[in-house]
């Protein structure tokens, strides 16, 4: 079946099975960020933005996609890449396979809620799994982040 | 993995409805749960073109329908406002944001599952749903009914004057829960769901219990009441276990939905 997605500001069209996932959809047009760890629909690693809004690509059908927009981090580079720079700062991660996934929901959370307290920030990142870190790193990574936007660094994209 | 042949996006009710009768065809919801199985679906029948994405409010009740997420069953303000927050409560925990903006309310009360809970949550409110040929149905009679063809629509939630809990204790902080329970206090009635026990929610019941006893919501009524929670053994806790969490989580919610009556009065 034919299906058309705007991915990452272009309109993407291809002939795709119907049970092909959103995920494998992506992968097959080069957003190799977006990657499976668990298929259990439970690690984050896959997160992509459906419609502005965090999902698990691995979920979802690409076929139930058709017709909507899809972000991925190859579309945010330069939001991923000014947030990025406080959790590499930190040297939050070791194998950093879990790092797109995460950065991807950070930025989403950030875009809902600019100032979120650190228990809104480990609510809306639970489903972010990594297995190197105890976590501490990234969210030490995530306060001074908040921090040098509140104290005027350049602010994310809406 | 599932398997599918054929993807259709339903135009209407009636053509989701007729494609659903073969049994090798099925609904999906939010495919959260669905994707994990083996089947080999010969149609994968899709109702996000119809609409059912929307909260309604009317005088009486919320009109939830079926392709709402649980994300939005969470960030619902006048649901939550109405309820104690407790819809919010309830979902809060279930994996993430990202797998909650997929995850949608009918594919949760439809499928019945044990570890549901948002069924948890819903039969301890004055819930039914609407089933596209079955008409509305109160919510415990559709738990308790077997799977078939039909079409749910949407799920609706009266509005009542009351106070509500929601607790769960979880392993670990996202997992399924090893135990979840509902209570509901409104006006003189008394409403205590139980769910992951592990088998699916169940309401229990206190129709033998006088007006006093209820009114009590206290230690006694706790204890009284887990005896009644019929638990099991899985691989997350032992029966046992269980029974004993089933007391702690009921008298918690008593003394949250005391405190919320205080603050009422």
């Amino acid at each position: 079946m034919i299906i058309s997605i705007m991915l990452n500001g272009k309109k993407v069209v291809d002939d795709i099975s119907p049970d092909m996932t959103l995920f494998n959809f992506l992968r097959n047009h080069g957003c190799y960020s977006v990657k499976c760890g668990c298929e259990t629909t439970n690690c984050g690693l896959c997160t992509v933005f459906l419609d502005d809004k965090p999902v698990l690509s691995c979920a979802i059908l690409a076929a139930r996609v058709d017709g909507h927009k899809v972000e991925t981090m190859e579309g945010l580079q330069e939001e991923a890449e000014e947030f990025g720079r406080f959790i590499a700062d930190q040297g939050a991660e070791q194998c950093g396979f879990c790092n797109p996934g995460m950065i991807m929901n950070a930025i989403a959370l950030f875009r809902e809620n600019a100032h979120p307290t650190g228990e809104e920030i480990k609510q809306y990142l639970a489903g972010n799994l990594c297995r190197c870190s105890g976590y501490e790193g990234q969210l030490r990574g995530i306060h001074a982040f908040i921090e040098y936007r509140e104290n005027g660094g350049a602010a994310c994209r809406k | 993995m599932i398997k599918i042949k054929e993807y259709v996006k339903a135009a209407s009710l009636e053509e989701a409805y007729e494609l659903n009768q073969k049994r090798s065809n099925r609904i999906l919801g939010g495919m959260l749960w669905m994707r994990m199985s083996n089947a080999q679906v010969q149609t994968a029948i899709d109702l996000s073109g119809l609409g059912l994405d929307q909260i309604e409010e009317t005088e009486e009740e919320f009109i939830i329908g079926a392709m709402v997420t649980l994300r939005e069953l969470e960030l619902n303000e006048r649901l939550n406002d109405c309820f104690d927050h407790v819809l919010a409560d309830a979902v809060k925990d279930i994996v993430g944001v990202q797998f909650r903006n997929l995850a949608t309310v009918g594919g949760s009360v439809f499928g019945r599952f044990g570890f549901s809970d948002v069924l948890t949550v819903l039969l301890s409110l004055h819930a039914s749903v609407e089933l596209y040929k079955g008409g509305i149905v109160p919510l415990e009679e559709f738990a308790a009914m077997k799977r078939d063809n039909d079409v749910l629509v949407n799920i609706r939630i009266a509005k009542t004057d009351g106070q509500y809990a929601y607790l769960t204790h979880r392993n670990t902080k996202t997992d399924f829960p090893v135990l979840a329970v509902a209570v509901s206090k409104i006006g003189e009635e008394l409403r205590v769901a139980v769910g992951a026990r592990p088998a699916k929610a169940e309401l229990l019941d206190v129709k033998d219990l006088s007006g006093e006893e209820l009114n009590a919501l206290n230690e006694e009524l706790a204890k009284k009441l887990s005896t009644r929670v019929k638990t099991d053994s899985n691989m997350r806790a032992s029966a046992q276990y269980r029974s004993h969490l089933s007391k702690v989580l009921i008298e918690r919610c008593f003394e949250k939905i005391n405190t919320c009556k205080k603050e009422g009065e």
